[in-house]
């Protein structure tokens, strides 16, 4: 059973981990919420689809660079004004480019970068087959006899 | 068996291939999209007069350098100096997008500093630069006199980068330097 002042030191080491971590929403001057549920999550979505080009590993939604704040406050204003998400995305690439969108559109260019994993994983199936194959006819070494 | 070795060897060296290329490419470059196409319109008080306008008007007719600059801007700063020498060689108008920037600082940089430009648009809140597609400044963009956008060079501007990448753009798009002002 902690004593009084045991139960004091675990409160005050509580509020401060509760202080600590609440400090990582102050990096981010949010925009005000939308009423609308539906507008609020579609604003979410881009915010955290949109990259940051000044911090180019981070999404607007956690960057704190100007540009960032800018840009959402943008996105902000254009889901007011009832722009849809197509539209958006399409204001966004006119400006900065395919590489403002984490997931990037498939076309002429990106086809490898959407392509590689099934290339690869295709190719990884191939040699895999191969050394089965190449296995199968082998007669089992006296260790798996043994078996 | 030799193919046994090839298989890795070929992997290994594509791969290196890739990746020596990758050390030369400038992750922090995006090209904008923009190039070729009609630079985006805009509008903005003046830096200097906040009751005067600069805009797309003011640029039409001729080839211009829009420069993207702001005090808090450290490679703006490296710049500079050039930009006021470029400005005195007047063989071309540059005009310059001040970005995200406090009014009365970036005065005082440019009566400190010199002024190389024709006239600087205040953009205090980032709305052109995101029609433009700013992301860090010093950004420059050569304009052609349709209001084309020619090309963009994103870092400081410095002698070499003028003399290799705008002055040959500017020569092919009028024919000589200085520009001659085309008569509308």
């Amino acid at each position: 059973m902690p004593n009084s002042q045991q139960l004091i030191n675990i409160r005050s080491g509580l509020g401060l981990g509760i202080l600590i971590l609440a400090s990582a929403a102050w990096g981010i001057d949010p925009m005000p919420p939308f009423d609308d549920p539906s507008l609020e999550s579609s604003y979410q979505e881009l915010i955290n689809e949109v990259r940051c080009l000044v911090c180019q590993n981070q999404t607007i939604a956690d960057s704190n660079a100007p540009l960032a704040s800018d840009l959402r406050r943008e996105i902000h204003q254009m889901i007011g004004n009832g722009a849809s998400r197509p539209e958006i995305v399409e204001f966004l690439v006119a400006r900065y480019g395919d590489f403002v969108l984490y997931r990037p559109p498939f076309h002429s260019k990106t086809w490898l970068l959407w392509g590689a994993p099934i290339i690869l994983l295709t190719l990884g199936f191939l040699v895999f087959a191969r050394i089965l194959k190449s296995r199968m006819g082998q007669p089992l070494s006296e260790d798996e006899i043994a078996l | 068996m030799m193919w046994r070795y090839l298989i890795p060897i070929s992997v290994f060296l594509v791969l290196s291939a890739f990746f020596v290329k990758g050390l030369s490419l400038n992750p922090r470059y995006v090209p904008s999209p923009l190039l070729g196409k009609p630079a985006p319109e805009f509008e903005l008080p003046r830096l200097k007069d906040p009751n005067l306008s600069l805009g797309s008007v003011d640029l039409e007719g001729q080839v211009t350098l829009l420069n993207v600059w702001a005090t808090w801007c450290v490679g703006c700063r490296q710049e500079h100096g050039f930009l006021v020498e470029l400005s005195q060689e007047n063989n071309v108008p540059i005009y310059g997008l001040n970005w995200k920037d406090d009014r009365n600082t970036a005065l005082d940089w440019l009566s400190t500093l010199g002024d190389p430009y024709i006239g600087s648009a205040f953009d205090e809140l980032g709305e052109v630069a995101i029609d433009w597609g700013v992301y860090g400044a010093p950004e420059t963009f050569l304009l052609a006199s349709d209001g084309t956008v020619l090309y963009k060079h994103i870092a400081p501007l410095t002698r070499d980068i003028w003399t290799s990448e705008f002055l040959p753009r500017i020569i092919s798009e009028c024919g000589s330097i200085p520009c001659p002002i085309a008569n509308n």
